[in-house]
């Protein structure tokens, strides 16, 4: 069983948004995905990174960890934060739900997060922070072996 | 993100080149809308094509412009050849309600 992990710390400020999805993308690249399951990956990394910074740590100052592990053919990424939490989670995850009408977000963000990965959990304390933990399976190596 | 925002008669045409995601949608939505209300414009069309990478933030931008159109009695179409962008796109349902081209010139055209 082929086995790696990642953890990195960065402030929640929206220019990290991109470091974020270019360190996953480069870790996850090992795994020799396609170009579109990479950006499937990148994509999810950047919608719950900057759910962290609007809604987690409402444009503040805090800590984003974001955790990636391989097992196999398979990426689990963890993105945490210490914010103020999600109060109805499966209010948030209805597709173009938002919380902040007037930031002219889509509320697509748990929407774009479950389609583009094969699953997704969400871990939510009021006032405790936020861990959403997202799976994907590349075929490419799959499809070699 | 580079973004070049040109006047073609009562259309704006906008042109995006790099990443689209919540740090650059603000910047990018400040120009457009200066450009668009500034010139009592009507229709805006998106080109799509430079951009390497676009979230569900570029869907709210698109949502946002796609209103002020509908206020100016104007029509919003987009220009797109990308797959990841296509992905998304459809997948928010906007293109139900925004035309896609592959060109700017049928863009233009049929606005």
């Amino acid at each position: 069983m082929e086995k790696n992990y990642m953890k990195l710390e960065f402030l929640s400020k929206s220019s990290n948004e991109s470091f974020a999805r270019v360190v996953v993308a480069a870790f996850a690249s090992q795994l020799d995905p396609t170009l579109e399951e990479l950006s499937d990956i990148k994509t999810a990394v950047s919608e719950a990174v900057t759910n962290a910074i609007i809604h987690g740590y409402e444009y503040g100052e805090g800590i984003i960890t974001l955790e990636a592990k391989i097992i196999d053919n398979e990426i689990e990424i963890l993105v945490e934060d210490k914010g103020m939490g999600i109060a109805d989670i499966k209010q948030a995850m209805e597709p173009f739900y938002t919380s902040k009408p007037n930031l002219e977000r889509s509320g697509m963000g748990f929407t774009v997060m479950e389609t583009f990965m094969d699953s997704l959990e969400i871990e939510s304390k009021k006032g405790e922070g936020t861990k959403v933990r997202m799976r994907k399976k590349f075929n490419s190596l799959t499809s070699k072996e | 993100m580079y973004i070049s925002v040109e006047k073609h008669k009562d259309n704006l045409l906008i042109q995006f080149k790099g990443e689209l995601d919540h740090h650059s949608s603000e910047i990018v939505r400040q120009k457009i809308d200066q450009q668009y209300l500034d010139h009592g414009l009507k229709n805006i069309i998106l080109d799509l094509r430079g951009l390497t990478f676009m979230d569900s933030s570029g869907i709210g931008l698109i949502m946002g412009r796609y209103k002020n159109c509908l206020e100016k009695k104007g029509k919003m179409s987009i220009v797109n050849d990308n797959p990841h962008v296509d992905k998304i796109l459809k997948m928010s349902g906007l293109l139900k309600i925004i035309n896609v081209y592959p060109t700017i010139e049928s863009a233009i055209e049929n606005i």
